[in-house]
């Protein structure tokens, strides 16, 4: 049943926008051709960063020091039930988009998406945001210097979904 | 904060690579990550264009105004100081509307919008109540459709790549309540 909602929201949302448009009788062909020539020109946006960020992990994991650092922690996330291979996308995640998606990627590659690991991951980037990006956007354009309880906030949202992530996929998958 | 990451990440996986014995492999990935890059970019193209394309229909034929219709119940509950029709919501309401579509294009200029409409009501450089909510609720992802992943799971073949939309939902959802309760509980330094 959950299952089967996932698989057709997606489906059920493009339905909608196209009968919708066709209502409206609005071109959707031309619109879709022109919001598609958006979406390239967004991804050549970040090829520039990621090519940079996805080099930098992949070396990070093939000097060993990515592992190092997660058996460093091992003590503590074991006590927590946390799984030490998510680190790296928790640390990474609410800094830089493009980092979270070298991390996601290189996480997919060596554990496979169908797997715990690749599962937590996948879930856990869906459900968060760069929020130190969001943040220095938003205040940024006002000229907010003091944000009062703004980071502590967005950080335990990001702390809440790192955890409940890996809780539901427990619960849902195994 | 990016220069010293990723300079940090470079210089340490080098050095460590040298220490460890690993430098062979660090100086392949040299070559190797850029290409790497290169094929993460292009197993995303598809996706994107595809849905930013779904989703100019979804502006142009104003489904997106319809959706955030379905939203400003919520959105009265989570700024209830603010006037339903006033131009500040209406962005609110147009910003959390593209970031649950997807549209993070769209959502970032409408959000600038909606912080700079609050922060007419209560200008200075302290941040409001209603400012911290909006950007919290910004930091928390609400997306319907994690594409990005969704194109990333499909690249390595995924039996199933939709099943983490429902559990992604969930995730989101607990993410923002946490975020919502921490901004309306600890309120201090008004």
């Amino acid at each position: 049943m959950l299952n089967y909602l996932s698989v057709a929201i997606m489906p059920l949302i493009v339905f909608s926008i196209i009968t919708y448009g066709l209502m409206k009788k609005v071109s959707i062909f031309d619109s879709f051709t022109k919001g598609a020539k958006d979406g390239l020109e967004t991804t050549f946006r970040i090829l520039p960063s990621l090519v940079a960020l996805v080099t930098a992990v992949s070396m990070l994991r093939a000097s060993g020091f990515i592992d190092f650092l997660c058996n460093l922690m091992t003590p503590f996330l074991d006590f927590i039930g946390f799984p030490k291979e998510l680190v790296p996308l928790s640390l990474m995640r609410p800094i830089s988009g493009s980092g979270a998606l070298a991390v996601i990627d290189e996480i997919l590659k060596t554990h496979g998406a169908d797997t715990f690991i690749g599962r937590c991951a996948s879930v856990m980037a869906g459900s968060t945001e760069t929020t130190f990006y969001t943040l220095a956007v938003y205040l940024g354009s006002v000229g907010i210097t003091n944000s009062r309880h703004t980071v502590r906030s967005a950080l335990c949202a990001d702390l809440t979904a790192m955890i409940v992530s890996v809780i539901i996929v427990k619960l849902i998958f195994y | 904060m990016l220069n010293y990451i990723w300079g940090g990440m470079m210089l340490i996986s080098i050095v460590f690579g040298a220490v460890s014995g690993n430098l062979q492999s660090v100086a392949s990935e040299i070559m190797n990550g850029a290409k790497e890059g290169v094929n993460v970019a292009l197993s995303l193209v598809g996706v994107m264009c595809l849905w930013s394309g779904i989703m100019e229909i979804a502006s142009k034929s104003g489904f997106t105004k319809f959706f955030g219709y379905l939203l400003r119940p919520v959105t009265k509950i989570l700024f209830p100081k603010l006037k339903a029709d006033s131009e500040a919501m209406n962005a609110i309401v147009m910003n959390m509307t593209a970031n649950m579509l997807g549209m993070s294009n769209a959502a970032t200029p409408l959000g600038i919008k909606a912080v700079k409409e609050l922060h007419k009501l209560n200008p200075g450089n302290v941040a409001s109540d209603d400012i911290c909510m909006f950007i919290v609720i910004n930091t928390a992802s609400i997306q319907l459709i994690p594409s990005t992943v969704l194109a990333l799971r499909q690249s390595v073949n995924s039996a199933n790549m939709f099943e983490i939309i429902f559990p992604v939902w969930i995730v989101s959802l607990a993410a923002i309540t946490a975020g919502v309760i921490m901004c309306k509980g600890v309120r201090k330094g008004a």
